[in-house]
């Protein structure tokens, strides 16, 4: 019989495979890489292509498309860490410029509310003294 | 009889209020069971990582990744999870509660504070707190951690540039369907848990080079803890909604039922005044 090892793919929105397998090749970021069972242990990040498992007993490839992500292996253990989406520098940057520019907009409507609590208070004030300037004008009559 | 007709439409409009309280009970319900599901499919994951991460920081005592290093607190990160909606019972109020009892600790030391906010209930409270860097709601029910990136990038970034110290995590936690707890967690440094049995552990390849492999790890572990967190916080929602909206439909029912009563009063009342003017009025006539 032949070797076999253990394949895990995970995102971290669920888990997408697990098996055995006979042999598997992952599209590392600097070349696919071919597994077999008792390979040493390796990490290497992962550029958007397709997992693909030769699962035991059977001669078919079953291929899975990951976007990026890192794989661990192990002597028996293969663990892709799969990306969901494509990820690149530029790309992170921009969607990081966009969260600063939501928590500028949150920021900017603070000061409408601000701006609408003092004048409440003000308000709140210049009654209150008007009411006590009633008062003493009544008080002097 | 204007009474009796009064409480009728009253009992009428808590009817149909109780009408959409079940409703709303029921759609919980169901999207509990499909957000309790999520959170569990996100677990193997930040398992497997921290696993990963582990095993590297074992075999590479001599490299200190700037995420694992502690360093003197003068200005924390903070990530608020809230929810986007109301009408879930107190589960906003009391992390809110928990999320300012924290950072008026750290106030009280001088630490200055930089907030995150997820879910427009935490903007809408926390935009005059402090100093809001980074923001994003409606993520809706399926949330999608690239809606994320974006977000944790900026606390990270601010970590590596030394503007924070530290990187808090204020979330609830989903006990089970009847109890949700606010929770205060560190998220950098990371707090490795140093498990003993990992005594025949091995040195890796890596692919670029060990820095960059860590790096991106780390980047993605630390995304992952806060989607997970998104994941529970919407599987707390639900469940709290649900709990919230059982006991709107409940008093809704003690309500009608108390109405039905008054208003079977004010009926036989009338009756009985009606039978006994028409009484009157015979022993008149006869």
């Amino acid at each position: 019989m032949a070797m076999t090892m253990h394949i895990d793919i995970v995102s971290a929105e669920g888990e997408i495979y697990s098996g055995t397998a006979e042999e598997a090749f992952i599209p590392a970021e600097m070349g696919e890489i071919g597994v077999l069972p008792r390979h040493t242990p390796l990490i290497a990040r992962l550029k958007p292509g397709e997992v693909r498992v030769k699962k035991e007993g059977s001669d078919d490839l079953e291929s899975i498309f990951v976007s990026g992500g890192m794989v661990e292996i192990q002597p028996h253990v293969v663990t892709v860490l799969a990306d969901t989406g494509i990820r690149a520098a530029d790309i992170d940057e921009a969607k990081a410029l966009e969260a600063k520019e939501r928590a500028e907009e949150a920021l900017k409507n603070q000061e409408d509310s601000i701006d609408y609590a003092r004048a409440k208070a003000e308000l709140i004030e210049a009654t209150a003294q008007l009411a006590l300037l009633k008062k003493m004008r009544k008080n002097l009559r | 009889m204007a009474g009796a007709k009064e409480i009728r439409t009253q009992i009428k409009s808590i009817g149909n209020t109780q009408k959409i309280t079940k409703a709303m009970e029921m759609v919980a319900a169901s999207k509990m069971r499909r957000a309790k599901e999520r959170m569990e499919a996100t677990k193997p994951y930040a398992h497997k990582m921290k696993n990963v991460i582990g095993h590297l920081a074992m075999a590479h005592p001599e490299y200190k990744h700037p995420f694992l290093e502690e360093r003197d607190a003068k200005r924390v990160g903070v990530i608020i999870i809230s929810t986007d909606r109301g009408l879930c019972g107190g589960l906003n109020i009391n992390l809110f509660k928990a999320a300012i009892n924290a950072l008026s600790e750290w106030e009280e030391h001088g630490v200055e504070i930089d907030l995150c906010l997820i879910g427009s209930k935490a903007e809408a409270f926390f935009k005059r707190m402090g100093n809001v860097v980074a923001a994003i709601n409606h993520l809706g029910d399926t949330p999608h951690i690239e809606d994320l990136i974006g977000t944790v990038k900026v606390m990270l970034d601010a970590y590596y540039d030394g503007r924070i110290d530290s990187l808090y995590l204020v979330e609830n936690e989903f006990i089970n369907s009847m109890t949700q707890k606010p929770k205060v967690t560190k998220l950098i440094p990371v707090v490795s848990t140093e498990e003993k049995e990992l005594e025949h552990y091995w040195d890796y390849l890596y692919e670029p080079d060990s820095k960059e492999v860590l790096d991106a790890l780390l980047m993605r572990y630390i995304e992952s803890l806060v989607y997970q967190g998104v994941v529970e916080n919407i599987a707390c929602e639900q469940s709290a909604r649900m709990v919230a909206m059982k006991a709107a439909s409940d008093n809704a029912g003690d309500l009608i039922d108390e109405l039905k009563l008054v208003y079977n009063k004010a009926r036989q009342a009338a009756i009985t005044q009606e039978i006994s003017e028409i009484v009157s009025g015979a022993a008149a006539v006869g």
